[in-house]
């Protein structure tokens, strides 16, 4: 009884063969979804304007329009890019400093009790809106509109609370075991610190450093508000070739496809820990 | 002098007092096992050996210095952790290396002293593997490996083989024993399994509620307990505890509470005089009860006529379960001695070497005057 197949394997190959075209067509129409828009704003970075407005739609163009980008460098517009970079890489680098440690701090020596880290948490639940005015009003009296040292700082203040909430959860992870082996073993709490818990929590670092990098990177409201000409980004950018006569799409395109690659290869490069760093999260709760 | 020396040590967690005024002394090579049931501080009182906590009142001495305020790396002790406390990113031999490593040890002398490690614990093959792919045994050999290729002055064993399989344990206490047999060093060890603790001390700390309730060597303490918590928590089956009355007519004996009346060996006298028309809890171990084959029972032994009611075969030996006095009681027999429940049988109850326990205060009334086996060397 026991020898005798369930499913005769002849029509049990034919099941999951039939299965198997079926989630291949599904994942495939799912990322065509996902993937057409970010392959139609890099082709209009390449297109002309005619061929841009052409209908019926030109899926590629004849020839790739370089220049939408070289004007982008000769006027210096390019420079937001970097400007965005410099803003969420220090931030990011930052948060994710202070974050660590205060997280390292609220679970191995219980500072600040059981409410410190609900407290820290609920800072991320105000609206940024509600405090542009009085933000916009210090960063004038302190001379801080249009730098980095502002920007960065408030970026880093906005992103700690949720860096030292995803950090608490992954260090809580880590068996106390490890540590106290390590200094057992001849480590001080600093050494135990770089050399047993970053690398047990190097997965959540990563994947929490990616989610706080793009937070940055995508931030809108603050820049608009706290640049001038110096330090806006890219996405304050982008916004000025949206004219009251004219929209400039092939620069818009160009513009965030410069805006994407940072981001593009960030993820690329932490994907690996990014998924490891998600699900772990994912597994704690 | 003693290699290990601990003064009236106190220890509390928030309002529990876990450690209540310990003094113990480890002589150098000795291997020393606190044993007790969960909560009764002995991984506290280990935690703090090693630095891992901080003592409130008393002293821990190592080696003669004081070393309450010496941060645990400083200390020259390695500890073994019971879920093993390995680096899941490092590699076997590196694990093995990272004290080396911490302490800045030449890599050549890392490099032999790794090696000779893991010739020891018979784990040379799976120097590159990752934690991950060893079985739990291997696990903890390596976790012993990285104890052991420091050659601290002790080792502190915290419950290493509690994740273990049933037949991995036996085969890793034998190691662990041999291990001590080998390099001599001074080992405590906790557990809450008292067959762990019989088979590897050199002496036993039997815990409970924060403080030491018997130390000596394992069959000392299994023979001679002086309490009634020390007798029924080493042996297994446990100690049976019958409620009894001690009466003089005409000579010594146990009158069982609603049950029988068991003469009292002559040799112990001392005890029927202290007990004498006194409530007292006898205390049989299971296998001092035996199936009664001669015609009449030994000297000092009493005869029961027993319906069985329940028999547990073990292979070797097998348990029974009467009753007496209204207590269930375990014997453990013959392996053929008892075949099924519902069977009569006449059992010898050896009181030579029972014990008397007083009800009230739970110490066993004159437990000196048993027969002395020789200590363990």
């Amino acid at each position: 009884m026991s020898d005798t197949p369930l499913i005769p394997p002849r029509r049990f190959f034919r099941r999951s063969g039939v299965r198997l075209c079926l989630r291949y067509l599904a994942a495939a129409v799912i990322t065509t979804i996902f993937l057409f828009p970010v392959y139609w704003l890099f082709i209009i970075s390449f297109k002309t304007p005619d061929e841009i407005f052409h209908f019926p739609p030109v899926w590629y163009p004849k020839s790739l329009q370089f220049s939408n980008y070289y004007v982008l460098f000769k006027d210096g517009d390019a420079l937001t890019v970097w400007n965005s970079l410099v803003l969420a890489g220090v931030s990011t680098a930052i948060a994710m400093v202070l974050g660590t440690l205060a997280a390292y701090s609220l679970v191995r020596f219980k500072t600040g009790g059981e409410n410190l880290a609900m407290w820290i948490i609920s800072q991320r639940m105000m609206p940024p809106i509600a405090i542009v005015f009085p933000v916009f009003l210090l960063y004038v009296y302190l001379h801080w509109v249009d730098t980095y040292i502002g920007l960065i700082l408030l970026y880093t203040a906005f992103s700690l609370p949720y860096v030292i909430w995803m950090m608490r959860g992954y260090i809580e992870d880590i068996p106390i075991e490890l540590e106290e082996s390590a200094f057992v073993d001849g480590l001080t709490r600093w050494q135990t610190f770089w050399k047993v818990v970053f690398p047990m929590a190097r997965s959540g670092l990563f994947a929490t450093s990616v989610f706080t990098f793009v937070f940055a990177w995508n931030e809108f409201l603050f820049a608009l508000v706290l640049t001038k000409t110096d330090v806006v980004t890219y996405t304050v950018q982008v916004t000025h070739y949206f004219g009251g006569q004219s929209n400039f799409w092939a620069k818009i395109a160009a513009m965030s496809v410069l805006g994407t690659i940072p981001v593009f290869f960030t993820v690329a490069a932490m994907q690996r820990f990014l998924v490891r760093g998600i699900s772990m999260g994912a597994v704690k709760g | 002098m003693a290699d290990l020396k601990i003064t009236a040590l106190h220890k509390h967690y928030g309002g529990v007092h876990a450690v209540r005024g310990i003094d113990l002394e480890i002589a150098k090579g000795e291997f020393a096992v606190l044993v007790g049931p969960s909560g009764c501080g002995k991984s506290t009182l280990l935690r703090t050996i090693a630095g891992l906590e901080d003592a409130d009142a008393g002293t821990v001495e190592i080696g003669g210095a004081v070393v309450n305020h010496v941060r645990p790396r400083d200390r020259d002790i390695a500890m073994v952790f019971q879920n093993y406390a390995l680096y899941p990113y490092l590699n076997v031999y590196e694990n093995i290396a990272f004290g080396l490593r911490a302490r800045k040890t030449p890599e050549p002398e890392i490099k032999t002293r790794v090696g000779r490690a893991a010739e020891m614990l018979a784990i040379t093959p799976l120097l590159q593997r990752l934690p991950r792919e060893l079985s739990g045994g291997q696990r903890q050999r390596v976790a012993i490996g990285r104890a052991i290729v420091r050659n601290p002055r002790i080792f502190l064993f915290d419950e290493p083989l509690s994740n273990l399989d049933a037949q991995l344990r036996d085969e890793m206490r034998g190691e662990i024993k041999r291990l001590h047999q080998d390099i001599g060093t001074t080992m405590v060890y906790v557990t809450h399994d008292q067959i762990e603790a019989m088979t590897l001390a050199d002496r036993i700390v039997l815990m409970r509620d924060g403080r030491i309730e018997q130390q000596g060597t394992p069959l000392d303490l299994f023979e001679r307990p002086q309490t009634k918590f020390v007798a029924g928590f080493l042996g297994s089956p446990q100690m049976n505890f019958i409620p009894a009355r001690m009466i003089g007519r005409p000579a010594a004996a146990l009158e069982l509470a609603g049950g029988p009346t068991l003469a009292w060996p002559g040799s112990r006298d001392a005890e029927a005089a202290a007990a004498m028309g006194k409530d007292v809890i006898l205390g049989v171990r299971p296998e001092h009860i035996q199936r009664g084959t001669a015609s009449l029972p030994g000297p000092g032994t009493a005869r029961h006529r027993a319906s069985i009611e329940l028999v547990q075969p073990t292979g070797s030996r097998t348990y029974i379960t009467f009753s007496l006095a209204g207590k269930p009681v375990v014997a453990e027999v013959a392996a053929h001695d008892a075949q099924r429940a519902g069977e009569q049988i006449d059992l010898d109850i050896d009181l030579n070497r029972a014990v008397l326990i007083d009800p009230a205060t739970g110490v066993v009334l004159g437990s000196c005057s048993l027969p002395t086996v020789a200590p363990l060397t």
